[in-house]
């Protein structure tokens, strides 16, 4: 079966290394995986793109992701900047990082983290910026069971080895526990 | 061997590494320039044991390395695009000079409109220099070719530079299971670099020197020969590889789901992949389709492409490059190759600046192309699939504005 994933987050937040990140615990697990960006013209802080694929068999496509299965939204500001939800099939699901539902309508499952909290709970914190791109994925993980917690962890260890792992780890976690449908 | 999510860029570089590269130059571009920074990363670490020279432009870093091939050395370097222009010159001093080179070329749109994404304008415009041009489909694909580049580059009978392409940010810049082999296995695979001569400060060769008209014609005629020398060590190296390393991908060019197939879609690169969806989705409705895709570019693989289309009802060929004035590039190759027979030929010109075009495009193209062949063969050079943006209408031309 073939999922496919968009992430919308703002220049600078990190939804092109989430993808990455996602990819890399999905081909740990023995599953295919492909992550990509998208580059406009876009400059730190404006609203950007990044895709994943998940598959049990090879991916032979290369084409952009119209009609996502899932969205993961980086800033809840997106609800207001960008149409996060375009193209979402319908019963699609929305990841947020919002302490309550976004308005994207009834037809999707819609999850809540207050990924931002956590970031900054704990510390997680880059020139004054909570990082919630790694925090977003434990939500994920957790909410939809299409890659394992520790596959995440073990993907985001590898890139970010020693302290910041650490913080990153924990961070994962308590979004894992934290996640509600909402 | 070890599976790691690597981007199309990391598995160059991983390749460069197995390769035991002496020298890396090279001038930042992008989407060429994590593939020097992750190698620049490599030596840092001591990964890597190689020179990496920095320099003011593409020119001098083609220079760099060809001089230090020359010298003995197995060199490397990358670029994309304008940065493949502006090494032009160069290009044609490393082929005409026979001296075995590896160059990753990221593929990218030209400009102006200044553009970053992908098409095949770039590798193309380098077809007539005498350099072996492969393109990859995928990021294991990335890394397989560039390891055997330098095996092929350095055969002595072919003696001739290679360029592997990839495209810019569809593979470049995606995340994907590669298969990184053992450095040992590579070793046992990959011999040190022989070269008959080596130019050094105390050798007595020169190069590059005026020599009479008739050495200069044979020299061409030389490079020639040893381009059609190269088609059998392509398959040898492809074969052996797949020995070793347990992947093969049909040396000149892949065949998919060719045996039965009637109607052929004619490609190269990253959207290969996606013409490969379509077709499995149009065998489910028994359409006999399958997908010739061009790995080699130079030397053109013509023997074989005659031995699978021969046969076909309709050859359809997707073109992500256009000689203006002219056709598709790969198309007017395609229509050279296959002349003495009555196939049913069309050229499609699409994807140019990375303009998406999906599995359910290229479906509706086959079937739209079958249709036409079926009420007669055709023989349609150019049609050009605009993006939808555009779909019926045309930006204005310089006429209309001066008469306004």
């Amino acid at each position: 079966m073939l999922v496919e994933i968009r992430f919308h987050g703002r220049g600078g937040q990190g939804a092109v290394t989430a993808a990455n990140l996602l990819a890399n615990a999905a081909v740990r697990e023995g599953k295919y995986a492909q992550a990509f960006p998208y580059f406009g013209a876009e400059r730190r802080g404006a609203p950007v793109v990044a895709f994943a694929r998940i598959s049990d068999e090879p991916i032979q496509t290369h084409s952009r992701i119209e009609h996502p299965d899932i969205v993961v939204v980086l800033d809840p500001k997106l609800f207001e900047l960008a149409n996060v939800t375009e193209g979402l099939k319908e019963n699609g699901i929305v990841i947020a990082n919002a302490r309550e539902k976004p308005d994207v309508g009834e037809t999707f499952k819609v999850y809540c983290v207050d990924a931002t909290s956590i970031a900054q709970s704990i510390g997680l914190v880059v020139s004054g910026w909570p990082v919630v791109n790694t925090v977003m994925l434990g939500a994920f993980a957790r909410a939809t069971g299409l890659v394992k917690l520790e596959s995440i962890i073990e993907a985001v260890r590898e890139q970010f080895p020693g302290k910041i792992g650490d913080l990153n780890a924990n961070a994962i976690m308590k979004a894992a526990e934290s996640v509600r449908e909402c | 061997m070890v599976v790691k999510t690597l981007t199309g860029n990391y598995a160059v570089a991983y390749a460069v590494k197995l390769a035991r590269v002496n020298v890396v130059s090279a001038y930042p571009i992008t989407p060429q320039t994590t593939i020097v920074e992750k190698l620049s990363e490599m030596i840092e670490k001591g990964e890597l044991n190689a020179r990496m020279i920095r320099v003011e432009s593409e020119h001098s870093a083609l220079a760099a390395v060809y001089g230090a091939a020359s010298a003995g050395a197995r060199a490397f370097t990358a670029t994309s695009s304008h940065g493949l222009l502006y090494m032009h010159e160069v290009v044609w001093w490393a082929a005409g000079s026979r001296i075995p080179l590896v160059m990753a070329v990221v593929t990218r749109a030209i400009g102006p409109p200044w553009n970053i994404h992908v098409d095949h304008q770039d590798i193309l415009d380098q077809r007539d220099s005498g350099w072996i041009i492969a393109v990859a489909q995928e990021n294991q694909e990335v890394l397989d070719l560039t390891l055997q580049a330098f095996k092929i580059s350095e055969d002595p009978r072919v003696y001739l530079p290679m360029m592997v392409g990839l495209d810019g940010f569809i593979l470049s810049h995606t995340t994907a299971p590669v298969d990184i082999p053992d450095q040992e296995l590579v070793d046992s695979w990959l011999p040190p670099r022989r070269q008959p001569y080596i130019i050094a400060p105390e050798s007595e060769v020169v190069m590059g020197n005026i020599a009479p008209d008739e050495d200069h014609f044979m020299m061409r005629y030389s490079m020639a020969a040893s381009m059609e020398a190269a088609k059998k060590v392509i398959e040898e190296v492809d074969r052996e590889y797949g020995e070793i390393f347990g992947r093969s991908y049909g040396g000149l060019v892949e065949c998919y789901k060719c045996e039965d197939a009637e109607y052929f879609v004619v490609i190269m690169g990253s959207w290969a992949g996606d013409a490969k969806k379509a077709v499995d989705t149009l065998r489910e409705q028994n359409v006999p389709v399958g997908v010739v895709r061009i790995r080699f570019v130079r030397p053109w693989p013509r023997e074989k492409l005659l031995e699978i289309l021969s046969g076909a009802k309709g050859v359809l060929v997707f073109d992500r490059a256009v000689s203006m004035g002219s056709t598709g590039i790969l198309f007017s190759e395609v229509a050279q190759t296959l002349y003495p027979l009555n196939i049913s030929l069309k050229g499609l010109v699409a994807g140019l600046a990375g303009v998406d075009v999906g599995p359910s495009r290229i479906e509706a193209e086959i079937l739209k192309f079958i249709k036409q062949t079926e009420e007669g063969a055709i023989y349609t050079p150019t049609e050009w699939i605009l993006p939808e943006k555009y779909a019926g209408r045309y930006p204005s031309s310089p006429k209309e504005v001066i008469a306004k």
